[in-house]
Protein backbone atom coordinates (compact mmCIF):
# COMPACT_ATOMS: atom_id res chain seq x y z
CA UNK A 1 0.00 0.00 0.00
CA UNK A 2 2.72 2.35 -0.99
CA UNK A 3 0.78 4.70 -3.15
CA UNK A 4 -2.15 6.87 -2.19
CA UNK A 5 -4.43 7.25 -5.10
CA UNK A 6 -7.56 9.03 -3.99
CA UNK A 7 -10.59 8.83 -6.18
CA UNK A 8 -14.34 9.23 -6.03
CA UNK A 9 -16.14 5.92 -5.60
CA UNK A 10 -18.49 5.44 -8.53
CA UNK A 11 -21.34 3.78 -6.64
CA UNK A 12 -21.59 5.95 -3.51
CA UNK A 13 -19.99 9.17 -4.71
CA UNK A 14 -17.73 9.24 -1.63
CA UNK A 15 -13.98 9.81 -1.74
CA UNK A 16 -11.79 6.79 -0.92
CA UNK A 17 -8.94 6.88 1.57
CA UNK A 18 -6.53 5.81 -1.12
CA UNK A 19 -5.80 2.53 0.70
CA UNK A 20 -6.12 -0.52 -1.44
CA UNK A 21 -5.65 -4.17 -0.56
CA UNK A 22 -5.74 -6.55 -3.49
CA UNK A 23 -8.31 -4.45 -5.22
CA UNK A 24 -10.42 -3.73 -2.10
CA UNK A 25 -10.77 0.03 -1.50
CA UNK A 26 -11.75 1.88 1.67
CA UNK A 27 -14.39 4.65 1.68
CA UNK A 28 -13.46 7.75 3.64
CA UNK A 29 -16.81 8.24 5.38
CA UNK A 30 -16.81 11.01 7.98
CA UNK A 31 -17.33 10.03 11.64
CA UNK A 32 -20.97 10.29 12.79
CA UNK A 33 -21.61 13.80 14.12
CA UNK A 34 -23.21 12.61 17.40
CA UNK A 35 -20.14 10.49 18.14
CA UNK A 36 -17.73 13.28 17.26
CA UNK A 37 -19.45 15.84 19.51
CA UNK A 38 -19.53 13.43 22.46
CA UNK A 39 -15.82 12.82 21.86
CA UNK A 40 -15.02 16.55 21.90
CA UNK A 41 -17.36 17.02 24.88
CA UNK A 42 -15.55 14.37 26.92
CA UNK A 43 -12.21 16.04 26.21
CA UNK A 44 -13.60 19.33 27.53
CA UNK A 45 -15.12 17.49 30.50
CA UNK A 46 -11.78 15.89 31.39
CA UNK A 47 -10.05 19.29 31.36
CA UNK A 48 -12.78 20.73 33.62
CA UNK A 49 -12.42 17.69 35.88
CA UNK A 50 -8.65 18.20 36.17
CA UNK A 51 -9.24 21.76 37.31
CA UNK A 52 -12.10 21.10 39.73
CA UNK A 53 -11.29 17.70 41.26
CA UNK A 54 -8.19 16.07 42.79
CA UNK A 55 -6.32 14.60 39.82
CA UNK A 56 -2.65 15.18 39.00
CA UNK A 57 0.14 13.71 41.13
CA UNK A 58 2.99 16.13 41.84
CA UNK A 59 6.36 15.79 43.54
CA UNK A 60 5.17 16.34 47.12
CA UNK A 61 1.45 15.82 46.81
CA UNK A 62 -1.28 16.11 44.26
CA UNK A 63 -3.56 18.79 42.83
CA UNK A 64 -6.50 19.17 45.22
CA UNK A 65 -8.79 20.85 42.67
CA UNK A 66 -10.84 24.01 43.07
CA UNK A 67 -13.74 22.17 44.73
CA UNK A 68 -11.41 20.60 47.32
CA UNK A 69 -13.55 17.46 47.11
CA UNK A 70 -12.90 14.52 49.44
CA UNK A 71 -15.02 11.40 49.41
CA UNK A 72 -13.94 10.64 52.97
CA UNK A 73 -15.04 14.10 54.12
CA UNK A 74 -18.40 13.74 52.36
CA UNK A 75 -19.06 10.31 53.89
CA UNK A 76 -18.08 11.48 57.37
CA UNK A 77 -20.24 14.58 57.05
CA UNK A 78 -23.28 12.60 55.91
CA UNK A 79 -22.67 10.20 58.78
CA UNK A 80 -22.38 13.06 61.28
CA UNK A 81 -25.54 14.75 59.97
CA UNK A 82 -27.50 11.52 60.37
CA UNK A 83 -25.96 10.94 63.80
CA UNK A 84 -26.94 14.47 64.89
CA UNK A 85 -30.49 13.84 63.68
CA UNK A 86 -30.60 10.60 65.67
CA UNK A 87 -29.06 12.32 68.68
CA UNK A 88 -32.12 14.57 69.04
CA UNK A 89 -34.01 11.58 70.40
CA UNK A 90 -30.86 9.68 71.30
CA UNK A 91 -29.93 12.23 73.96
CA UNK A 92 -33.28 11.73 75.63
CA UNK A 93 -32.60 8.01 75.46
CA UNK A 94 -29.25 8.51 77.18
CA UNK A 95 -30.87 10.42 80.05
CA UNK A 96 -33.93 8.25 80.48
CA UNK A 97 -33.89 5.02 82.44
CA UNK A 98 -34.75 1.88 80.53
CA UNK A 99 -38.15 1.71 82.25
CA UNK A 100 -38.89 5.29 81.21
CA UNK A 101 -38.01 4.46 77.61
CA UNK A 102 -40.35 1.49 77.70
CA UNK A 103 -43.20 3.56 79.14
CA UNK A 104 -42.80 6.66 76.92
CA UNK A 105 -44.33 6.00 73.47
CA UNK A 106 -42.13 8.52 71.59
CA UNK A 107 -38.92 7.07 73.07
CA UNK A 108 -40.13 3.50 72.74
CA UNK A 109 -40.90 3.93 69.05
CA UNK A 110 -37.37 5.25 68.42
CA UNK A 111 -35.70 2.60 70.55
CA UNK A 112 -37.63 -0.22 68.89
CA UNK A 113 -36.71 1.01 65.39
CA UNK A 114 -33.05 1.48 66.28
CA UNK A 115 -32.96 -1.76 68.26
CA UNK A 116 -34.43 -3.75 65.39
CA UNK A 117 -31.83 -2.50 62.89
CA UNK A 118 -28.93 -2.99 65.32
CA UNK A 119 -30.20 -6.48 66.17
CA UNK A 120 -30.30 -7.46 62.50
CA UNK A 121 -26.77 -6.19 61.86
CA UNK A 122 -25.09 -7.44 65.00
CA UNK A 123 -27.10 -9.98 67.01
CA UNK A 124 -29.00 -12.01 64.41
CA UNK A 125 -25.96 -14.01 63.24
CA UNK A 126 -25.90 -15.82 66.61
CA UNK A 127 -29.39 -15.37 68.07
CA UNK A 128 -31.21 -15.69 64.72
CA UNK A 129 -33.25 -13.10 62.85
CA UNK A 130 -36.27 -14.07 64.94
CA UNK A 131 -34.19 -14.08 68.15
CA UNK A 132 -35.05 -17.74 68.71
CA UNK A 133 -31.37 -18.74 68.86
CA UNK A 134 -29.66 -21.96 67.86
CA UNK A 135 -28.09 -24.78 69.87
CA UNK A 136 -25.42 -23.05 71.93
CA UNK A 137 -26.83 -19.58 71.24
CA UNK A 138 -29.63 -18.59 73.63
CA UNK A 139 -33.22 -18.09 72.54
CA UNK A 140 -34.22 -14.54 73.55
CA UNK A 141 -37.94 -15.09 73.08
CA UNK A 142 -38.50 -17.63 75.84
CA UNK A 143 -38.55 -17.21 79.62
CA UNK A 144 -35.28 -19.04 80.29
CA UNK A 145 -32.50 -16.59 81.13
CA UNK A 146 -28.98 -17.40 82.23
CA UNK A 147 -28.00 -13.95 83.51
CA UNK A 148 -31.49 -12.45 83.78
CA UNK A 149 -34.05 -10.92 81.44
CA UNK A 150 -34.97 -7.61 83.05
CA UNK A 151 -34.09 -4.37 81.25
CA UNK A 152 -30.99 -3.40 83.25
CA UNK A 153 -29.57 -6.91 83.22
CA UNK A 154 -30.05 -7.14 79.45
CA UNK A 155 -28.28 -3.80 78.98
CA UNK A 156 -25.34 -5.01 81.11
CA UNK A 157 -25.07 -8.30 79.23
CA UNK A 158 -25.19 -6.55 75.85
CA UNK A 159 -22.65 -3.93 76.95
CA UNK A 160 -19.99 -6.18 78.37
CA UNK A 161 -20.80 -9.60 76.92
CA UNK A 162 -20.18 -12.99 78.46
CA UNK A 163 -16.61 -14.33 78.76
CA UNK A 164 -15.65 -11.54 76.36
CA UNK A 165 -12.51 -9.47 75.87
CA UNK A 166 -13.66 -6.75 78.26
CA UNK A 167 -12.68 -5.99 81.85
CA UNK A 168 -16.28 -5.92 83.05
CA UNK A 169 -17.53 -8.92 81.14
CA UNK A 170 -19.79 -11.46 82.79
CA UNK A 171 -17.89 -14.58 83.70
CA UNK A 172 -18.90 -18.02 84.89
CA UNK A 173 -17.15 -21.29 84.27
CA UNK A 174 -18.30 -24.76 85.24
CA UNK A 175 -15.54 -27.23 86.18
CA UNK A 176 -14.90 -30.06 83.74
CA UNK A 177 -15.82 -32.84 86.17
CA UNK A 178 -14.87 -35.63 83.79
CA UNK A 179 -11.99 -34.20 81.79
CA UNK A 180 -10.24 -32.88 84.90
CA UNK A 181 -11.05 -36.09 86.83
CA UNK A 182 -13.04 -34.45 89.60
CA UNK A 183 -15.67 -37.21 89.43
CA UNK A 184 -15.57 -40.86 88.42
CA UNK A 185 -17.34 -41.95 85.26
CA UNK A 186 -20.04 -43.76 87.30
CA UNK A 187 -20.60 -40.68 89.42
CA UNK A 188 -21.06 -38.51 86.33
CA UNK A 189 -23.70 -40.91 85.02
CA UNK A 190 -25.45 -40.91 88.41
CA UNK A 191 -25.49 -37.13 88.83
CA UNK A 192 -26.52 -36.55 85.22
CA UNK A 193 -29.43 -38.94 85.58
CA UNK A 194 -30.42 -37.25 88.83
CA UNK A 195 -30.45 -33.86 87.05
CA UNK A 196 -32.45 -35.48 84.25
CA UNK A 197 -35.01 -36.78 86.76
CA UNK A 198 -35.36 -33.32 88.31
CA UNK A 199 -35.74 -31.82 84.81
CA UNK A 200 -38.46 -34.37 83.97
CA UNK A 201 -36.40 -36.35 81.48
CA UNK A 202 -36.58 -40.16 81.09
CA UNK A 203 -33.61 -41.54 83.04
CA UNK A 204 -31.36 -44.46 82.12
CA UNK A 205 -32.12 -47.91 83.57
CA UNK A 206 -30.46 -49.13 86.73
CA UNK A 207 -28.92 -45.85 87.84
CA UNK A 208 -28.78 -45.02 91.54
CA UNK A 209 -30.59 -41.66 91.64
CA UNK A 210 -30.14 -41.31 95.41
CA UNK A 211 -26.37 -41.47 94.97
CA UNK A 212 -26.72 -38.92 92.16
CA UNK A 213 -28.61 -36.62 94.49
CA UNK A 214 -25.79 -36.75 97.05
CA UNK A 215 -23.21 -35.98 94.35
CA UNK A 216 -25.37 -33.10 93.13
CA UNK A 217 -25.63 -31.60 96.60
CA UNK A 218 -21.90 -31.89 97.17
CA UNK A 219 -20.69 -30.64 93.78
CA UNK A 220 -23.41 -28.78 91.90
CA UNK A 221 -25.78 -27.20 94.42
CA UNK A 222 -23.41 -24.39 95.36
CA UNK A 223 -24.01 -22.82 91.95
CA UNK A 224 -27.15 -24.49 90.57
CA UNK A 225 -28.85 -24.41 94.04
CA UNK A 226 -30.38 -27.27 96.04
CA UNK A 227 -33.57 -27.16 93.94
CA UNK A 228 -31.52 -27.08 90.68
CA UNK A 229 -33.23 -23.87 89.64
CA UNK A 230 -29.90 -22.09 89.17
CA UNK A 231 -28.87 -18.59 90.11
CA UNK A 232 -28.89 -15.73 87.64
CA UNK A 233 -26.59 -13.70 89.90
CA UNK A 234 -23.73 -16.07 89.08
CA UNK A 235 -24.93 -17.10 85.65
CA UNK A 236 -25.72 -20.65 86.74
CA UNK A 237 -28.41 -22.06 84.45
CA UNK A 238 -31.75 -23.28 85.73
CA UNK A 239 -31.65 -27.05 85.26
CA UNK A 240 -35.44 -27.36 85.47
CA UNK A 241 -35.95 -24.98 82.54
CA UNK A 242 -37.92 -26.27 79.53
CA UNK A 243 -34.92 -25.91 77.21
CA UNK A 244 -31.17 -26.32 77.63
CA UNK A 245 -28.59 -24.27 75.76
CA UNK A 246 -26.67 -27.39 74.69
CA UNK A 247 -29.61 -29.76 74.28
CA UNK A 248 -31.92 -31.29 76.86
CA UNK A 249 -31.33 -35.00 77.25
CA UNK A 250 -29.42 -37.13 79.73
CA UNK A 251 -26.74 -37.69 77.08
CA UNK A 252 -26.32 -33.93 76.67
CA UNK A 253 -26.12 -33.51 80.44
CA UNK A 254 -23.41 -36.19 80.69
CA UNK A 255 -21.42 -34.44 77.94
CA UNK A 256 -21.74 -31.10 79.69
CA UNK A 257 -20.74 -32.46 83.13
CA UNK A 258 -17.82 -34.27 81.53
CA UNK A 259 -16.36 -31.27 79.67
CA UNK A 260 -18.66 -28.26 79.61
CA UNK A 261 -18.99 -25.99 76.61
CA UNK A 262 -18.77 -22.32 77.41
CA UNK A 263 -20.27 -19.89 74.93
CA UNK A 264 -18.85 -16.41 74.42
CA UNK A 265 -20.85 -13.28 73.73
CA UNK A 266 -18.83 -10.24 72.59
CA UNK A 267 -18.96 -6.93 74.46
CA UNK A 268 -20.84 -4.39 72.36
CA UNK A 269 -20.54 -1.10 74.26
CA UNK A 270 -17.39 0.08 72.47
CA UNK A 271 -18.63 -0.96 69.03
CA UNK A 272 -22.24 0.28 69.27
CA UNK A 273 -22.32 3.00 71.95
CA UNK A 274 -24.65 3.49 74.89
CA UNK A 275 -27.72 4.73 73.01
CA UNK A 276 -27.81 1.73 70.68
CA UNK A 277 -27.20 -0.67 73.56
CA UNK A 278 -30.17 0.83 75.42
CA UNK A 279 -32.34 0.53 72.32
CA UNK A 280 -31.25 -3.08 71.94
CA UNK A 281 -32.10 -3.84 75.58
CA UNK A 282 -35.60 -2.42 75.13
CA UNK A 283 -36.03 -4.23 71.81
CA UNK A 284 -34.88 -7.60 73.15
CA UNK A 285 -36.99 -7.13 76.27
CA UNK A 286 -40.06 -6.63 74.07
CA UNK A 287 -39.57 -9.87 72.15
CA UNK A 288 -41.54 -12.00 74.57
CA UNK A 289 -39.11 -13.17 77.21
CA UNK A 290 -38.56 -9.88 79.05
CA UNK A 291 -38.90 -10.06 82.80
CA UNK B 1 1.40 14.99 3.67
CA UNK B 2 0.37 17.13 6.64
CA UNK B 3 1.42 16.36 10.23
CA UNK B 4 -2.17 15.28 10.92
CA UNK B 5 -1.62 12.31 8.64
CA UNK B 6 1.51 11.06 10.43
CA UNK B 7 -0.59 8.40 12.20
CA UNK B 8 -0.35 6.43 9.00
CA UNK B 9 3.21 5.57 10.00
CA UNK B 10 1.80 3.64 12.98
CA UNK B 11 -1.12 2.19 11.12
CA UNK B 12 0.96 0.75 8.35
CA UNK B 13 3.81 -0.75 10.40
CA UNK B 14 2.88 -3.14 13.21
CA UNK B 15 6.28 -2.97 14.91
CA UNK B 16 6.15 0.81 15.22
CA UNK B 17 2.56 0.49 16.47
CA UNK B 18 3.62 -1.94 19.25
CA UNK B 19 6.48 0.35 20.32
CA UNK B 20 4.06 3.29 20.38
CA UNK B 21 1.54 1.39 22.52
CA UNK B 22 4.24 0.35 25.00
CA UNK B 23 5.44 3.95 25.32
CA UNK B 24 1.89 5.23 25.93
CA UNK B 25 1.15 2.59 28.61
CA UNK B 26 4.50 3.34 30.26
CA UNK B 27 3.62 7.03 30.48
CA UNK B 28 0.22 6.13 31.98
CA UNK B 29 1.89 3.86 34.52
CA UNK B 30 4.50 6.45 35.45
CA UNK B 31 1.87 9.10 36.08
CA UNK B 32 -0.70 6.90 37.85
CA UNK B 33 1.30 4.26 39.73
CA UNK B 34 4.75 5.64 40.51
CA UNK B 35 3.55 8.61 42.62
CA UNK B 36 1.84 6.15 44.99
CA UNK B 37 5.27 4.85 45.96
CA UNK B 38 6.78 8.20 46.89
CA UNK B 39 3.80 10.30 48.04
CA UNK B 40 3.64 10.29 51.84
CA UNK B 41 -0.14 10.72 51.67
CA UNK B 42 -0.61 7.24 50.17
CA UNK B 43 -0.45 5.42 53.51
CA UNK B 44 -2.04 7.23 56.45
CA UNK B 45 -0.19 7.71 59.73
CA UNK B 46 -1.82 5.34 62.21
CA UNK B 47 -1.14 3.81 65.61
CA UNK B 48 -1.41 0.09 66.09
CA UNK B 49 -0.60 -1.49 62.72
CA UNK B 50 1.66 -4.51 63.11
CA UNK B 51 2.68 -7.41 60.86
CA UNK B 52 0.57 -10.55 61.00
CA UNK B 53 1.58 -13.23 63.49
CA UNK B 54 2.60 -16.54 61.91
CA UNK B 55 -0.79 -18.08 62.81
CA UNK B 56 -2.70 -15.14 61.34
CA UNK B 57 -0.52 -15.24 58.23
CA UNK B 58 -1.31 -18.93 57.71
CA UNK B 59 -5.00 -18.17 58.35
CA UNK B 60 -4.81 -15.48 55.73
CA UNK B 61 -3.32 -17.95 53.26
CA UNK B 62 -6.20 -20.34 53.95
CA UNK B 63 -8.62 -17.45 53.39
CA UNK B 64 -7.02 -16.84 49.99
CA UNK B 65 -6.71 -20.56 49.19
CA UNK B 66 -10.40 -21.21 49.83
CA UNK B 67 -11.37 -18.21 47.71
CA UNK B 68 -13.17 -16.32 50.47
CA UNK B 69 -12.44 -13.12 48.52
CA UNK B 70 -14.76 -14.26 45.76
CA UNK B 71 -17.74 -13.43 47.99
CA UNK B 72 -16.32 -11.25 50.78
CA UNK B 73 -14.55 -7.93 50.34
CA UNK B 74 -12.31 -6.37 52.97
CA UNK B 75 -12.88 -2.77 52.04
CA UNK B 76 -15.37 -0.52 53.78
CA UNK B 77 -16.00 2.27 51.30
CA UNK B 78 -16.36 5.90 52.42
CA UNK B 79 -20.13 5.99 52.15
CA UNK B 80 -22.60 6.69 54.91
CA UNK B 81 -24.49 3.39 54.74
CA UNK B 82 -21.24 1.42 54.94
CA UNK B 83 -20.03 3.47 57.91
CA UNK B 84 -23.35 2.77 59.67
CA UNK B 85 -23.15 -0.95 59.10
CA UNK B 86 -19.44 -1.77 59.29
CA UNK B 87 -17.71 1.11 61.12
CA UNK B 88 -14.91 3.41 59.99
CA UNK B 89 -14.00 3.25 56.30
CA UNK B 90 -10.94 1.13 55.54
CA UNK B 91 -7.58 2.89 55.42
CA UNK B 92 -4.75 2.14 53.04
CA UNK B 93 -2.58 1.64 56.13
CA UNK B 94 -4.79 -1.24 57.21
CA UNK B 95 -3.80 -3.35 54.23
CA UNK B 96 -0.16 -2.28 53.95
CA UNK B 97 1.09 -5.74 54.96
CA UNK B 98 -1.41 -7.55 52.74
CA UNK B 99 0.03 -9.50 49.83
CA UNK B 100 -2.24 -9.76 47.96
CA UNK B 101 -4.75 -7.20 49.23
CA UNK B 102 -8.32 -8.32 49.81
CA UNK B 103 -10.20 -5.26 48.60
CA UNK B 104 -13.10 -5.85 46.31
CA UNK B 105 -16.27 -4.53 44.84
CA UNK B 106 -18.34 -7.71 44.78
CA UNK B 107 -20.08 -8.90 47.91
CA UNK B 108 -22.17 -12.04 48.01
CA UNK B 109 -21.52 -12.17 51.75
CA UNK B 110 -20.88 -9.18 54.00
CA UNK B 111 -17.66 -7.15 54.08
CA UNK B 112 -15.17 -8.62 56.54
CA UNK B 113 -12.78 -5.69 57.00
CA UNK B 114 -13.91 -5.20 60.63
CA UNK B 115 -15.31 -8.60 61.52
CA UNK B 116 -12.65 -9.12 64.22
CA UNK B 117 -14.20 -9.52 67.67
CA UNK B 118 -17.72 -9.18 66.34
CA UNK B 119 -18.60 -12.83 66.93
CA UNK B 120 -17.30 -15.48 69.30
CA UNK B 121 -14.75 -18.09 68.25
CA UNK B 122 -17.44 -20.72 68.69
CA UNK B 123 -19.71 -18.90 66.27
CA UNK B 124 -16.95 -18.56 63.68
CA UNK B 125 -16.27 -22.28 64.06
CA UNK B 126 -19.92 -23.37 63.85
CA UNK B 127 -20.47 -21.04 60.92
CA UNK B 128 -17.41 -22.26 59.01
CA UNK B 129 -18.30 -25.92 59.61
CA UNK B 130 -21.91 -25.44 58.51
CA UNK B 131 -23.12 -21.88 57.82
CA UNK B 132 -26.76 -23.05 57.83
CA UNK B 133 -26.48 -24.05 61.51
CA UNK B 134 -26.48 -20.40 62.54
CA UNK B 135 -27.72 -18.62 59.42
CA UNK B 136 -30.49 -20.76 57.87
CA UNK B 137 -30.68 -18.88 54.56
CA UNK B 138 -26.92 -18.62 53.95
CA UNK B 139 -25.56 -19.79 50.58
CA UNK B 140 -21.98 -20.05 51.86
CA UNK B 141 -20.32 -23.47 51.52
CA UNK B 142 -19.22 -25.33 54.66
CA UNK B 143 -15.53 -25.86 55.45
CA UNK B 144 -15.68 -28.71 58.02
CA UNK B 145 -12.33 -30.15 56.88
CA UNK B 146 -10.49 -27.20 58.45
CA UNK B 147 -11.11 -28.81 61.86
CA UNK B 148 -9.15 -31.94 60.84
CA UNK B 149 -6.33 -30.32 58.87
CA UNK B 150 -3.30 -29.99 61.16
CA UNK B 151 -1.06 -27.02 60.48
CA UNK B 152 2.23 -27.62 58.76
CA UNK B 153 5.23 -25.67 60.09
CA UNK B 154 7.43 -26.37 57.07
CA UNK B 155 6.92 -23.16 55.14
CA UNK B 156 6.22 -20.56 57.79
CA UNK B 157 9.78 -19.37 58.43
CA UNK B 158 10.45 -18.75 54.74
CA UNK B 159 7.03 -17.19 54.46
CA UNK B 160 7.97 -14.55 57.02
CA UNK B 161 11.33 -14.04 55.30
CA UNK B 162 9.71 -13.44 51.93
CA UNK B 163 7.33 -10.93 53.50
CA UNK B 164 10.33 -9.23 55.12
CA UNK B 165 11.96 -8.97 51.69
CA UNK B 166 8.90 -7.02 50.57
CA UNK B 167 9.35 -4.62 53.49
CA UNK B 168 7.15 -6.12 56.20
CA UNK B 169 9.05 -5.27 59.42
CA UNK B 170 9.51 -8.73 60.92
CA UNK B 171 12.43 -8.86 63.35
CA UNK B 172 15.20 -11.46 63.13
CA UNK B 173 13.86 -12.96 66.33
CA UNK B 174 10.34 -13.23 64.95
CA UNK B 175 11.60 -14.94 61.80
CA UNK B 176 13.81 -17.36 63.75
CA UNK B 177 10.93 -18.34 66.04
CA UNK B 178 8.24 -18.53 63.37
CA UNK B 179 7.64 -22.27 63.77
CA UNK B 180 7.28 -22.02 67.54
CA UNK B 181 5.09 -18.92 67.35
CA UNK B 182 2.80 -20.53 64.79
CA UNK B 183 1.80 -23.17 67.34
CA UNK B 184 2.06 -21.05 70.50
CA UNK B 185 -0.69 -18.58 69.63
CA UNK B 186 -3.31 -21.35 69.70
CA UNK B 187 -1.88 -22.97 72.85
CA UNK B 188 -2.27 -20.44 75.69
CA UNK B 189 -1.16 -22.96 78.34
CA UNK B 190 2.01 -24.05 76.56
CA UNK B 191 5.53 -23.07 77.62
CA UNK B 192 6.07 -21.26 74.33
CA UNK B 193 3.11 -18.91 74.78
CA UNK B 194 5.13 -16.57 76.98
CA UNK B 195 7.89 -16.08 74.44
CA UNK B 196 5.29 -15.58 71.76
CA UNK B 197 3.61 -12.88 73.82
CA UNK B 198 6.94 -11.05 74.17
CA UNK B 199 7.52 -11.13 70.43
CA UNK B 200 3.93 -10.14 69.60
CA UNK B 201 2.45 -8.02 72.41
CA UNK B 202 -1.31 -7.34 72.56
CA UNK B 203 -2.22 -10.28 70.37
CA UNK B 204 -5.07 -12.73 71.00
CA UNK B 205 -3.72 -16.00 72.42
CA UNK B 206 -6.50 -18.55 72.54
CA UNK B 207 -7.48 -22.03 71.52
CA UNK B 208 -9.44 -20.69 68.57
CA UNK B 209 -10.82 -24.01 67.30
CA UNK B 210 -11.96 -25.35 70.68
CA UNK B 211 -9.74 -28.42 70.32
CA UNK B 212 -6.79 -28.10 72.73
CA UNK B 213 -5.19 -31.28 71.39
CA UNK B 214 -4.25 -29.97 67.94
CA UNK B 215 -3.41 -26.74 66.13
CA UNK B 216 -5.54 -26.88 63.00
CA UNK B 217 -6.32 -24.76 59.97
CA UNK B 218 -9.48 -23.75 61.82
CA UNK B 219 -7.27 -22.21 64.55
CA UNK B 220 -5.41 -20.23 61.91
CA UNK B 221 -8.44 -19.00 59.99
CA UNK B 222 -10.39 -17.99 63.11
CA UNK B 223 -7.29 -16.25 64.53
CA UNK B 224 -7.06 -14.28 61.29
CA UNK B 225 -10.78 -13.40 61.22
CA UNK B 226 -10.74 -12.33 64.87
CA UNK B 227 -8.03 -9.70 64.30
CA UNK B 228 -9.41 -8.21 61.09
CA UNK B 229 -9.85 -4.46 61.37
CA UNK B 230 -8.96 -4.34 65.06
CA UNK B 231 -5.39 -3.03 64.82
CA UNK B 232 -5.69 0.70 64.13
CA UNK B 233 -6.50 2.78 67.20
CA UNK B 234 -9.07 5.20 65.78
CA UNK B 235 -9.07 7.33 68.93
CA UNK B 236 -5.55 8.40 67.90
CA UNK B 237 -6.28 8.66 64.18
CA UNK B 238 -6.24 12.15 62.68
CA UNK B 239 -9.09 12.03 60.20
CA UNK B 240 -8.76 15.66 59.07
CA UNK B 241 -5.11 15.16 58.10
CA UNK B 242 -5.97 12.18 55.94
CA UNK B 243 -8.88 13.33 53.81
CA UNK B 244 -8.70 11.99 50.26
Amino acid sequence: MAEHKKEIDQVTGIETTGHEWDGLKELNNPLPKWWLYIFYGSIIWSIAYWILMPSWPLVNGYTKGLLNYSQRAVATEEFDVAAAERAKVGEKLMEASLEEIRDTPALLEFAMAQGKVAFGDNCAPCHGTGATGFEGYPNLQDDSWIWGGDLDTLATTISYGVRAEHDETRFAEMPAFGRDELLEKDEIIQVSNYVGSVAGLPVQDGVDLEAGKVIFEENCASCHMENAKGDMETGSPNLTAPTYLYGKSVENIIAQVNAPRHGVMPAWIDRLGETTVKSLAVYVHSLGGGQ
Amino acid sequence: MSAWKKHQIFETNSLILIVGIVIMIAIGGLVEIVPLYYLKSTIEKTEGMRPYTPLELVGRNIYVREGCYACHSQQIRPMRDELERYGNYSLAAESMYDRPFQWGSKRTGPDLARVGGKYSDEWQRDHLINPRSVSPTSVMPGYPFLMDAKLSTVEIENHLKVNAMYGVPYTEEQMANAKIDLMAQAQPDSDEAEGFEERYPDVLIRDFDGNPKAVTEMDALVAYLQMLGTLVDFSLYDEKANLR
